[in-house]
């Protein structure tokens, strides 16, 4: 199924800004950030189709799943 | 009073008020700057130094501004810009909160830091800065910490509270403390070349939708530092948000986040649904 991953701030360094990818059916989002060798714990934010969502979400086919870090300085 | 109506009166020229004839006015009938500002903005005559706000200010707007009142919590990166852009505008009382002293890795981005007061605590610096650009504006200095203890009398008569702190744990604390006190709150937060703004009014939940799955510890600021740009810029946005809220004008980041990459240059705006309350909550 085509899943696509819109990455945030540092999440794009080394990575993409947006790309739709490919994945096996019901992939959760977890797996996903896995794959990316994103830090959970940098991870401030995640929505799946512009919702509010959690790691062990499962993806359907055509979803679109954003991640954000951290900002907090100021 | 009516002898310093009718000083400003006589003393205006095509509205405008000079900054000179302002301080005549405090100096002959022994009042604030403040009092004369209010009572000329009263009487639709605009201190000079206000001439270039308008028309995207008028008059009647700025007489609002005057009468706010304003607390920013956090004098650093976001709030050193914060208050002068407060105090330029001409909100009449900013109160500027912030426990902590000027140090060295500050004067990169701190924009009332300088070598000559490192070690001055930042809420002096910042009394004395308006004290210097516009005098008829009161800066109340309160060298603590906000914590949610202190948040009711720290908040008395204030109208919007400014999130420039630089600790999840805390800008969660302060985003309670503005619900429970009916409060409307302007969330900046930084990172190296990112920053995002949110304006939370009471109930809406957002600031708590951003930091949904933080558990502990500090953001990619962390690693990343501060430069110069990105505080002005969110400080910036922060403040347009404040005056319109201020004076009920225009649209604010209100359930939207806007997200900023300076990196990239990309300004995008996340929705954030009011009723779509944080996962786990």
């Amino acid at each position: 199924m085509d899943i696509t991953v819109k990455l945030f701030a540092t999440f794009r360094f080394g990575r993409f800004a947006a790309a739709t990818r490919q994945y096996p059916p019901s992939t959760q989002i977890s797996e996903i950030i896995d794959e990316l060798q994103i830090p959970v714990s940098e991870i401030s934010m995640i929505m799946l189709n512009g919702r509010h969502a959690d790691p062990d979400q499962r993806l359907r086919d055509g979803d679109s799943l954003a991640l954000f870090p951290l900002v907090a300085g100021g | 009073m009516d002898e310093l109506r009718q000083f400003l009166a006589e003393r205006a020229e095509n509205g405008l008020i000079s900054w000179a004839s302002q301080v005549a006015a405090a100096e002959r009938f022994r009042t604030t700057l403040a009092q004369v500002e209010e009572t000329a903005l009263l009487l639709e005559i605009l201190p000079a130094r206000y001439q270039r706000n308008r028309q995207a200010i008028n008059i009647a707007q700025q007489l609002t501004l005057f009468q706010g009142v304003v607390a920013v919590a956090g004098c650093g990166g976001l709030g050193g810009y914060i208050i002068e852009e407060l105090a330029r505008l001409g909100v009449g009382t900013i109160v500027a909160i912030d426990p902590d002293v000027f140090e060295e890795h500050n004067l990169n981005r701190q924009l009332l830091s300088s070598p000559a007061r490192l070690g001055e605590a930042k809420v002096e610096s910042a009394a004395a800065r308006v004290a210097e650009i516009n005098p008829a504006v009161a800066l109340v200095p309160v060298q603590i910490a906000y914590a949610p203890k202190n948040a009711a009398q720290l908040f008395q008569g204030v109208q919007v509270v400014v999130d420039a702190l630089d600790s999840v744990s805390t800008r969660l604390a302060l985003s309670d403390s503005c619900d429970s006190l009916r409060l409307p709150l302007v969330h900046g937060a930084i990172g190296g070349w990112f920053g995002q703004v949110v304006t939370q009014f009471p109930g809406d939940g957002t600031i708590r939708q951003l930091y949904s799955r933080w558990v502990e510890g500090k953001g990619l600021e962390q690693r990343l530092g501060n430069p110069s740009f990105t505080p002005a810029l969110v400080a910036s946005i922060e403040v347009a948000e404040v005056c319109k809220i201020l004076l009920g004008t225009g649209n604010t980041l209100r359930n939207r986040k806007l997200s900023i990459n300076l990196l990239d240059m990309e300004f995008e705006e996340i929705r954030l649904d009011g009723q779509d309350k944080a996962v786990g909550q």
